[in-house]
Parts: structure tokens; C-alpha cells; sequence
């Protein structure tokens, strides 16, 4: 269902009173639960549920010869389908620009904040690395499938177990795994998008509150040694957005990625806690 | 005497796995549900009846009903690469055969009921579980149907029938080797909604094995009408 134009009205005119419909303050992320495992021929996956937006993300590995610019570093490769079955919206035949939006995002989050060691990675240089695989798909669209994305990827990246790699054969030996986890980095990388609606800025937009907005910047930041740095980011809609704008998200991101990270780590240990 | 005396997962040859039901699992939806027999997993959700655009496309005199199915690239060991594919495509028209039988399309005139059906984990029986779970989607998006139905897989490993193939059975190679054949059964008519098979079978080795899926899919029809009932109470 489209978003009526009155009703797009009447989330702005709640807005700047600092109101949205469903209580929320304006940076207030929804309930954020994690299930891990959710397919045991994963290497690692993982169900994110941000309200009633529901996702899944999957991590697969093979063995492929490097790229030549980079022969001793193992290659990403993320992308998205924004299923029919979680909304009426999503039209048939080849992604939209949503779907591929929503990939590019996960992947540029997840290779430009290094979260994945991929030198790590390398079985021989040159000649054989290994390739990880994230693959989203969207159970049920409430908005934010960007944030919710990024942080399955990074749920599913956690949870994965490197498969057994038969090294005189030179195959994978697949639906077997070692107890090796995958080799990640400490920091873990955080994904906000910020929607820009009338004139504020909130973060998690239910499905109403994206289409009322007009402009979003996407934002993956990480903390090393106690300091913050922005790895990707990316603006999109057609509206744009002022410098001031623009320097009161980076404010606004530094503080919330504290907030935003704690939510994450407590879904997640209580979603390895559920798995035990 | 069959080489196969004993099921790789110690079940009696008649039984399916552990069913895992539950309903209303994409608000979104219409009607949507997910359906599990051990670790299959199917979820599926139903949007409509609806307006179906282009117009042309309408049909004055009754409705139209459209099956998607789709695995997760996840849901088997070696990655499926994502989107459809020709396998995708020809389970979603049979499927989608099987369910016209029983919808009432002559209740919705120029309009559409859409059927998606996913896959987030697989170990074999994979359209049947997909079956089961539109049934069960259709049921709670209300669409008018005129009997209800549930699927099963049977397979024959060496001279054995089972009822629901897990995928070490369907690699099985000993002996006359793995036939493995899919069956949907209309809940009252007993019709048969839905048959495919791949493997070799004696016209009355199939004969059996079709009661033997008669048989279970009464008792899972048994399971999703208790499952339906409950999510009424609720």
C-alpha cells in the first residue's frame, strides 16, 4: 500500500512537535532481537527483527583464485533481494534499484570498515582465497531494510564457522565445518541511516515514515582505540541536505553509535544464549 | 529383502518428521504462515484477493491465482545463486496447478491472490513443506476454497517406501537406488493435486507408495486444520 499523501503530512506535522506515531523519540531505534543459526547450511545466518521489520542474512564461503590487484586477500561479495512475500510493493522479475541499494550499502559497510581480515583469508597466494558470501533477503518490509541489513551482515559474519577445505583436493568440502570462526575484527561496524522528514532527521523510519521522508544518509562507523571514524556513507532521495544538516548527523551518529552498538551486542548475547 | 531396513535418522518408514507449525508470521501479509518437517523450512505469505494490473490481464470470469516459489541462497551447503531459476520455476507453476484445484477463483472475478513461498533451510521435501504452508496462508488470508489440502514426499530407497525424503535419502545409491516423488492431496476429494517423480518405480510399487502418501498427507491435513483452529481460539 502507498503512503497517502495526507498521512506523510501528518507524520511531518507530528514531527515537529517531536512526536511520531508510534511514541518513539526521533533518533529511538524500534526492539531489536537477533535469532542466529537460522539455516544449518549457512556458515553463519542470522534473523534481525527491528519492530515489524523482519530480515534474514546468510553467509556462504567457496574458494576462487584472487582478484590480481589483491592475490593474497580473500573477496567480499553481498547483495539483497527484497522479497514479494515481505511486501505488496516489491514488483516481479529483475531487482529494483532497492533491492541493489540495499546490498551495495551492506557490502560497502562491511568491506570499508575492514570488519572482515581478508589477508586472513588467503589459502595460496595468487592462486586460491577464500570468498564470503552475504546474501539478505527481506521476510517483512516495516522500513529501515538498510540498517536492519547491515547489522544481519554483521550478526550472520559473527555466527559463521569457516567450512573444511580438503587442501589436496583444493575443494571445499561443503556442509562440513572446522571450529575456526571467521577472522573479524574487534570493531564492529555500525549502520545508521538517517531520514530527513519535513525538517528533522530521525533513524529506524517505519515504512510510513521512510515514504514521508525526502532526503536519508547512510552512515557505517567504527570505533578503534576509542576513536570514531566514518567508513561509508552515502546519501540518497532527491532532496538534499544542508552542510549544517549534514554536520549535525555526524554529531548526532558519534553519540548514537554507542546506543546502537549496545542494543546489538545485548541482542546478540542473548540470541547466542537462546542457541546454547 | 530391501537393502534399506533402516532410515538414516532412525524413523519408522511411515513417519514424517517433527512438524513445526506456525501462523502469522509476516504481518505485511494477508495470510502467511511458515511450515517445517525437521529442518525444511518453508514460509509463506498470501496478498490478496487484489486488483490485478495490467488490466488486460483480468479476467471477467474468475480469478487468478500466482505461486512463487524460492530458495534462500543460504538454505542449501552449496549456494544458490540468487533469484529464479528453472527448478524455481517449475515448482511455482505445479504448485501453483495444485492450488487452483482448491481455490474458489470463480468467488474473485478480476482479481489476483498472490502465493509467495521461501526457503530460508533445506533438507530435501522442500515443495511439499512450501505446499503445506500456502495451504496454511491461503486459510488465514481468508480466500475462499472449496477443500483444503497438505503434501508430502515419498521415496523409495532400494526396495523401501518412506514418507518424508531427507536429502541423505534422496542421495541414497545402494540397491535399486532413491526414487523420490512428490505428492499433494486434496483434503476431501483425495484428488491428486500435485505428483512429480525422479528415479524408477514399478506401476505398482507406485500404486503403493501413492496410498502411503494418501495416508500421510491425511494425517498432516489433520495437523494444519488442529493448527488453524488454535490460531481462530487465539
Amino acid at each position: 500500500m502507498e503512503t497517502s499523501e495526507i498521512t506523510k503530512k501528518r507524520i511531518a506535522d507530528f514531527l515537529k512537535e517531536g512526536k511520531r506515531f508510534d511514541g518513539r523519540k526521533l533518533l529511538e531505534y524500534r526492539n531489536l532481537s537477533i535469532e542466529l543459526g537460522v539455516s544449518n547450511k549457512a556458515e553463519g545466518s542470522a534473523r534481525v527483527k527491528l519492530g515489524k521489520t523482519d530480515v534474514m542474512v546468510g553467509v556462504k564461503m567457496d574458494v576462487m583464485e584472487p582478484y590480481r590487484d589483491s592475490p593474497n586477500e580473500g573477496v567480499l561479495s553481498a547483495g539483497a533481494e527484497l522479497t514479494q512475500m515481505a511486501s505488496e510493493r516489491v514488483e516481479s522479475g529483475p531487482p529494483g534499484f532497492d533491492a541493489i541499494e540495499v546490498g551495495r550499502l551492506m557490502d560497502r559497510g562491511v568491506r570499508e570498515s575492514h570488519f572482515i581480515d581478508f589477508e586472513k583469508l588467503c589459502i595460496k597466494e595468487g592462486e586460491k582465497v577464500w570468498t564470503v558470501m552475504i546474501d539478505f533477503y527481506s521476510v517483512n518490509d516495516d522500513g529501515s531494510l538498510i540498517d536492519a541489513a547491515s547489522i544481519g551482515a554483521v550478526a550472520a559474519l559473527m555466527n559463521a564457522k569457516m567450512p573444511k577445505y580438503d587442501e589436496k583436493k583444493e575443494v571445499v568440502e561443503f556442509g562440513e565445518w572446522t571450529t575456526k570462526k571467521l577472522p573479524l575484527s574487534k570493531s564492529v561496524p555500525v549502520t545508521m541511516t538517517f531520514y530527513k522528514i519535513g525538517s528533522k532527521i530521525v533513524l529506524d523510519p517505519t515504512r510510513e515514515e521512510e515514504d514521508a521522508s525526502t532526503a536519508k544518509l547512510t552512515l557505517t562507523l567504527v570505533e578503534e582505540d576509542g576513536k570514531k571514524s566514518i567508513n561509508a556513507s552515502q546519501k540518497g532521495n532527491e532532496a538534499g541536505l544542508t552542510m549544517k544538516e549534514m554536520e549535525e548527523i555526524f554529531d548526532i551518529a558519534e553519540k548514537e553509535y554507542d546506543n546502537l552498538l549496545a542494543k546489538f551486542e545485548k541482542a546478540y548475547s542473548e540470541a547466542e544464549k537462546a542457541k546454547d | 529383502m530391501s537393502k534399506y531396513t533402516k532410515r538414516f535418522d532412525g524413523r519408522k518408514f511411515d513417519e514424517t518428521r517433527k512438524i513445526k507449525i506456525e501462523l502469522d508470521i509476516i504481518p505485511n501479509a494477508d495470510g502467511s504462515a511458515l511450515f517445517a518437517f525437521g529442518d525444511t523450512i518453508a514460509m509463506a505469505a498470501v496478498y490478496g484477493p487484489k486488483q490485478l494490473h495490467p488490466q488486460h490481464m483480468q479476467n471477467p470470469s474468475k480469478g487468478i491465482l500466482r505461486v512463487k516459489y524460492d530458495m534462500m541462497s543460504f538454505s542449501v551447503t552449496e549456494r544458490k545463486k540468487p533469484g529464479p531459476n528453472r527448478r524455481g520455476m517449475e515448482i511455482s507453476k505445479v504448485s501453483e496447478w495444485a492450488l487452483a484445484d482448491i481455490v474458489d477463483l470463480d468467488s474473485f472475478p478480476n482479481t489476483v491472490v498472490d502465493v509467495h513461498i521461501m526457503i530460508p533451510q533445506a533438507n530435501a521435501s522442500t515443495r511439499v513443506a512450501g505446499l503445506n504452508a500456502a495451504v496454511l496462508a491461503l486459510a488465514r488470508a481468508g480466500v475462499p476454497m472449496k477443500e483444503m489440502a497438505a503434501a508430502v514426499s515419498i521415496g523409495k530407497m532400494d526396495k523401501t517406501l518412506v514418507v518424508d525424503v531427507i536429502k541423505e535419502e534422496e542421495d541414497y545409491e545402494e540397491g535399486e537406488g532413491a526414487t523420490d516423488i512428490a505428492f499433494c492431496f486434496g483434503s476431501r476429494s483425495k484428488k491428486v493435486l500435485l505428483t512429480q517423480l525422479d528415479g524408477k518405480i514399478s506401476p505398482a510399487e507406485l500404486k503403493e507408495a501413492m496410498k502411503l502418501g494418501e495416508q500421510a498427507c491425511s494425517k498432516i491435513y489433520e495437523m494444519l486444520k488442529d493448527a488453524l483452529k488454535k490460531g481462530v481460539e487465539k
